[in-house]
């Protein structure tokens, strides 16, 4: 709360004025581990600088385990309009190599408390998790669908450099995921969410209908101006981009101070703002307009079109649509469209 | 150690004033490692021209390659005084090249002496390299005086070896001296024999200048120095001198000996060993082998001996850093200066870029060539499978000199000629089997057997250059666990039923990897290659199909699937700047691809598959020894 009055005094200080707040998004974590009453604090107090839209999109992401009947009831009452669930898998194996502790059983209670309680809710699932059968993909999809959500997120494992996991993988006591896997383990994601009624919006996310899409998360591939709070949180606003620094307790010292938390920033050059709407908006369903293209990579999207990465009839009328095949290498067709 | 003649004793064998039975010229046969170096410098030390204080480990070997890797490249003559009997001699010793690739080098330094110290590890014995340089100094006639040096060393067994070279030079083994390069024991001996047993010159001192050069030096300061023999006549410091070769003139800037630093006298009289300098800038035009006589007053007939140096093996030189080109083109440049077999034209290749076909005497003549680009120019380099010279004759009879696979003729071809080989391959009895096993897989044909003693045998095979340059030699070595040492000499050519495999990609030929093989072998070689592009060319957005193909028939195939995933499954707030990076990245990466048609290649996949199987050269300098 003290970042979000220093960032607006200095923000009004620069001339800069908010209008209103379109979505909020709890997240990176699991903000649930907070009593629901500290998240509600945190909306009140923005709605006191801020105002909140009518219809804003209010999320929050959870634990399965870190939620009670009562807990999601008082978020929902306090304006969170959303939950996203970090269900993961619903095989216990997979969850153990994950280092995830919930029990899978408990994932259809959370979500019916918090449709009981009126929130929109959605699940996150993890792919490709050393040793999961496209068995094991079979399973934690169709429990996921079971419960019922009208939202999936399938993210494929990413093992990034320095984490336990992977040293297990440098020391060969994991295998290596196969990117063929991991493809059939996508298909078979998205095979299973169509027949269910959902479809993709994004290229890791589905929703059955349009309104169930995330909005906040359709506003960072718009390239909407955002605000980030927290430690090692970034922000966006108009091609300026911040992020706070990492750590938590220098986060507080430096609060505690007086004193702006961000770490650094940079001035996202025109260029660089082209590379980047081309890179978010192709991962979108509603793609991106081929004028947004630099002129000399055009002929690339007819090449795309004809390796089947590129949707035909959107491309006729004007738009660059990854295929489902495209999705899979769509940071190739990137790296191909963009200046 | 005090010299046995002081300076100022020595005015009866001062240059162009020396008697022709004053003098002696001598080289030592030597294979590398059996302490030849080690063995003329303690002779420089004995003979007091280097003083003990000044002595460097291996005086004679100038180049840090060469010290590195105990081999000596460039020979050098020096002269020692020497006295017996209460008589000055002048003593020149010439060093010769102990490899296979400079034959004819190592027969024009055996043309200036008249004898050879044969020198071998007395823990070793005689190798094949040493064998074939002894062979060719008897056939020049000349006086071997036999020698087993390391004669201190624990492993030393010098009644074996001594039988063994005994045998070989025809002399009793207790007429084979013994010596210690290192320690010093034996050496005073040694050059008291070499002025007993060594013929004196035999030149015709009123005769028209005739001198051979047998060695031609570029120096950064003094351009080319020219190791000269006077046969017959003399040179003076004011005469005009003729190549003979050419017809080209030149002045005088300085004649003189070494001993061993330069030093300038009034000339070189009959029989004597020196060095002479022009100004010329170029070795090309101080060729090894030719004669050189005086403008005036000349020799009309050449001596014999002399031929142009010819590359054998071709290989492409390609800067891994495109941008080096220019450098690589300066440091060849440079380097030709000093290496009249050195030959290259501009290449291209889609897949190496710009660079330069290059030809050598042989494989050692390649690595070192290769090395010192690297070294002294700072070069990273990348060179093609080495490949001989094949002459195609075609069906409408027009005849072909193919140095590169991939110029190889279009249209119908009649015959195909390669380059033979005469091989001298020693080894131990118990390996016999092993390399005619593998003679025969090269296409050898064996030439004769003999038993140099008990348990060390020479085989003399004839095979195909192509199958030498190939791998043979990492083959040999693997199959005798170290022991073989192989000798070969080019000895001309024969018809074979050779074809061009080229290897395509996405139905591109890729041109760095076309290969001229035999018949029987292209199937393998088809297969082994499209295996090893399907390990090392990452996967495309589309399927690739890598072929061997004869022409347009197709002999071996290989697919890379297509790549089925290459998307960041999470890409949010912060996530954004990192992405766009990583992908800026991925995009420098992608400029430094190869393009084979639509395929990107890395140019590391192409070194990687060039480089995997690329031989050790047989410099013998890392084979195992008894």
């Amino acid at each position: 709360m003290r970042e979000m009055d220093l960032t607006l005094a200095s923000d009004r200080e620069a001339g800069y004025d908010y209008d209103q707040v379109s979505t909020v998004f709890f997240g990176g974590g699991t903000p649930t581990l907070l009593p629901a009453d500290d998240l509600v604090a945190m909306l009140e107090h923005l709605r006191t600088l801020i105002p909140l839209a009518e219809d804003a999109e209010v999320s929050t992401e959870a634990n399965p385990d870190s939620v009670t009947r009562a807990s999601l009831s008082r978020l929902a009452a306090g304006g969170i309009t959303r939950v996203s669930f970090g269900m993961q898998s619903a095989v216990p194996s997979v969850l153990a190599t994950l280092d995830r502790t919930h029990d899978p059983e408990k994932v259809p209670q959370a979500v019916a408390w918090a449709r009981e309680a009126g929130l929109d809710v959605s699940l996150d699932l993890i792919y490709g998790t050393p040793g999961e059968t496209i068995d094991d993909v079979e399973t934690s999809v169709k429990a996921a669908l079971a419960c019922g959500v009208d939202h999936l997120s399938a993210y494929s494992l990413i093992i990034e450099g320095n984490t336990a996991m992977a040293r297990q993988l440098r020391r060969g006591e994991l295998e290596a995921p196969d990117p063929d896997d991991m493809a059939d383990k996508y298909e078979l994601v998205d095979d299973l969410a169509r027949a269910d009624g959902l479809s993709w919006y994004e290229v890791s996310n589905w929703a059955r209908t349009e309104q169930q899409r995330s909005r906040h998360n359709l506003a960072y591939w718009r390239g909407t101006d955002w605000w980030g709070i927290g430690p090692g949180a970034h922000r966006h606003r108009d091609g300026l981009r911040s992020w706070n620094v990492k750590h938590p307790s220098r986060y507080a010292r430096m609060l505690a101070a007086g004193e702006m938390p961000v770490a650094d920033s940079e001035r996202v050059a025109a260029e660089d703002r082209l590379v980047e709407k081309i890179m978010l908006e192709l991962r979108i369903a509603d793609g991106l307009s081929v004028d947004v293209v630099p002129e000399e990579r055009r002929p690339m999207l007819a090449v795309h079109r004809e390796r089947g990465h590129l949707d035909p009839e959107a491309l006729d009328a004007g738009r660059a649509v990854l295929t489902r095949q495209g999705r899979l290498l769509a940071d190739a067709v990137i790296r191909d469209l963009v200046p | 150690m005090t010299p046995r003649i002081a300076a100022d004793e020595a005015r009866d064998i001062l240059p162009a004033s020396t008697p022709q039975e004053r003098l002696r010229n001598f080289c030592i046969i030597a294979h590398i490692d059996h302490g030849k170096s080690t063995l003329a410098d303690r002779m420089l030390q004995i003979t007091g021209i280097v003083e003990d204080r000044a002595m460097r480990a291996q005086y004679l070997d100038r180049m840090d390659i060469e010290r590195e890797r105990g081999i000596t490249v460039k020979s050098q003559a020096v002269r020692m005084p020497w006295q017996v009997d209460g008589v000055n001699y002048a003593l020149n010793m010439i060093d010769t090249p102990g490899h296979v690739d400079f034959t004819y080098e190592v027969s024009r330094s055996l043309a200036a002496c008249e004898g050879a110290i044969l020198l071998v590890d007395a823990a070793q014995g005689i190798e094949a390299q040493t064998l074939a340089n002894l062979y060719l100094a008897m056939e020049n006639d000349l006086t071997i005086i036999p020698v087993l040096n390391k004669i201190d060393l624990p492993g030393a067994d010098p009644e074996k070896y001594a039988a063994e070279i005994g045998q070989l030079v025809g002399v009793d083994p207790d007429d084979v001296l013994r010596v210690s390069g290192k320690t010093g024991v034996g050496v005073e001996d040694l050059l008291d024999h070499v002025v007993r047993t060594l013929p004196s010159p035999q030149g015709d001192p009123e005769a028209p200048c005739r001198a051979m050069i047998f060695d031609s030096v570029y120096d950064t300061y003094r351009g080319v120095v020219t190791y000269i023999r006077v046969i017959d006549g003399s040179l003076k410091s004011r005469d005009r001198i003729d190549m003979m070769s050419t017809g080209a003139h030149h002045e005088l800037l300085e004649i003189g000996v070494s001993s061993p630093e330069p030093r300038a006298t009034q000339g070189i009289g009959p029989g004597e060993v020196g060095y002479l300098i022009t100004g010329v800038k170029d070795v090309r035009q101080s060729k090894v082998g030719d004669t050189i006589t005086t403008s005036i007053r000349g020799a009309t007939e050449a001596l014999e001996g002399y031929s142009e140096p010819k590359p054998m093996v071709y290989s492409g030189l390609f800067p891994i850093d495109g941008s080096d080109y220019p450098v690589l083109r300066d440091a060849l440049d440079k380097l030709k200066l000093n290496d009249a077999a050195l030959l290259y034209e501009p290449e291209t290749s889609t897949a190496l870029g710009f660079g330069f076909r290059v030809g050598f005497l042989g494989l050692l003549h390649l690595e070192i060539i290769r090395e010192r680009l690297e070294r002294e120019f700072n070069l990273d380099l990348i060179s093609t499978a080495p490949s001989v010279v094949y002459q195609v004759l075609m069906e409408d009879g027009s005849e072909v000199e193919v140095l590169n696979p991939s110029d190889f003729p279009v249209g119908k071809v009649h015959e195909i000629s390669e380059p033979i080989t005469k091989a001298t391959i020693l080894v131990p009895s118990e390996f016999i089997g092993a390399v005619m096993e593998l003679c025969q897989s090269k296409r050898g044909t064996l030439g004769g057997m003999d038993y140099l003693s008990e348990d060390r045998v020479e085989l003399r095979y004839t095979l195909p250059l192509a199958e030498i340059v190939f791998d043979f030699f990492d083959q040999l070595k693997s199959k005798t666990r170290g022991y073989a040492s192989l000798d070969y000499d080019v000895s001309g050519s024969q018809i074979a039923d050779l074809v061009k495999v080229d290897m395509l990609l996405q139905a591109e030929p890729v041109d760095a990897f076309s290969a001229i093989v035999h018949r029987d072998k292209a199937y393998n070689y088809g297969v082994e290659m499209a295996g090893k592009l399907k390990k090392l060319i990452p996967r495309q957005q589309f399927e690739v199909p890598i072929q061997a193909a004869i022409g347009s028939r197709i002999i071996a195939r290989e697919n890379i699937r297509a790549m089925r995933k290459d998307v960041l499954s999470k890409c949010y707030g912060g996530d954004i700047s990192r992405k766009r990076k990583l992908l800026e990245k991925q995009k420098e990466g992608k400029k430094r691809m190869k393009n084979i048609g639509s395929v990107e290649v890395p140019q590391e996949a192409f070194i990687a598959a060039l480089s995997s199987d690329e031989g050790d050269m047989p410099k013998d300098k890392d084979s195992k020894k008894k």
